[in-house]
Parts: structure tokens; sequence; C-alpha cells
């Protein structure tokens, strides 16, 4: 039974790693600035992930204590990265893109975060209410 | 056989904070840099688990989780500052 704990965590571990460098190698690997996106908050969350898990399995099985505090990080982490990875998105469209590149906005003009001081302006010259 | 594969890990995510390091440094765009730094927390958490664990001690969960906060907020932050000219506004 020991043993299977054993294989168990350092399968994990194993894992872990493998997938933490091929996240980081994908940051350098890939060329274009949105797929690179994917490389580190899908593998490395992982990874980190795989660890979380090798530590849990460890700490219950040979260590002293029992605890669950790696499951708080685990749950921390995957509700963060795709916020963390949506505001990088919104970044890149900011600095990278232009109203000509992005595709339609529907039923406005543009996007917002392309909107500038000038359109606010013409956007409420007949509206009376809309001083500020 | 423990003790082989967290080597290897440490290996891995030390090799991993390297590439994030290179790529923080020599990134062109601003959005890459932000991605990087934020990849880096999420390595740092890593290690800081496997050192934890090497040591057999619980102490180093509680660090990670403040890491793992702070690596959120500053990346947020960083990303609003871009975004907006200011954090909070």
């Amino acid at each position: 039974m020991a043993s299977l704990f054993e294989f168990l965590v350092a399968a994990f571990l194993v894992m872990a790693g493998i997938f933490g460098l091929v996240g980081s190698y994908g940051l350098i690997k890939l060329n274009d600035p949105m797929s690179r996106l994917h490389a580190p908050t899908k593998a490395t969350t992982l990874g980190v992930g795989g660890v979380l898990l090798a530590s849990m399995l460890n700490a219950a099985a040979f260590g002293k204590y029992f605890s669950v505090h790696e499951l708080l990080i685990t749950l921390f982490l995957f509700l963060t990265a795709p916020i963390t990875a949506n505001f990088i998105a919104k970044v890149h469209i900011h600095r990278q893109e232009s109203r000509e590149t992005m595709p339609s906005a529907g039923e406005d003009d543009h996007w917002a975060t392309h909107d500038t001081p000038e359109d606010e302006e013409q956007r409420n010259a007949g509206r009376p209410d809309a001083a500020q | 056989m423990i003790e082989t594969a967290s080597q290897l890990a440490f290996g891995c995510f030390a090799l991993a904070v390297l590439l994030n390091l290179w790529k923080v440094m020599t990134a062109p765009e601003i959005a890459d840099r932000i991605l990087a730094l934020d990849t880096m927390f999420i390595n740092a958490i890593a290690l800081m688990v496997l050192y934890g664990m090497a040591l057999g001690s619980a102490i180093f969960f509680e660090g990670a989780m403040i890491i793992a906060m702070l690596g959120f907020v500053s990346t947020v932050a960083y990303a609003r500052f871009i975004l907006r000219g200011n954090i909070i506004e």
C-alpha cells in the first residue's frame, strides 16, 4: 500500500514538472501573442495543480499531518487564472489592435477600449442631460 | 522514488522560472511581460510547495497562498494600469 502511494506521488510530481516546463517553454516558443496566452494559463496551472495534489497525498500517506490547504491554493489558482488571462487579452486588444483589425462590434461603431474623448463628445452632442 | 521525482520537478520548475525571467527581460510587448511575470508567480508557488514537501513542513503553504494572492492582485493591477491609466478609480 505504501509503495502504491509512493508511486502516485512520484507520478504526480513528474507530470507536474513536465507540464510546468511545457507551459513556460510555450511562452517562448509560440509566435502569435494570443496563442502565447494559452501556454502559461493552462499548462502551468495544471502543473501547479499536480504539485499540490502530490504534496497533499505525500502529507496524508507519509507525514505526521493531514492538510487540505493545498486544495485551497488549487481552487484559488483555478478561479483566478481565467480572470488574469482575460485581463491580459484586454491589454493586448488595447495596445496591439486597432479599430480596423477588430471584428465588428455589432450595433456600436467600435469596441469600448478604443473609445476616445472625441467619440464621447460626439455621442453626447445631441443630449443636453449628458453634460458630464 | 519520491526523492528522484521531486528533484526532477525542482529542476523543471527552476528551468521554467529561468525561461520566464528571460521572457520578462526580452519580450517586445507589455502584455507579454505581464504574462511572463504572472507565470513566474505560478512557478514560484510550485517551487515553494515542493520545498515545503522536501522539508516535511506545513509552514510553506501559507507562504504559497500569500504569493498566489499577491500574484493575482499584482497582475490585475498592472493590466488595469495599462488599460485605464489608473488602478482604483
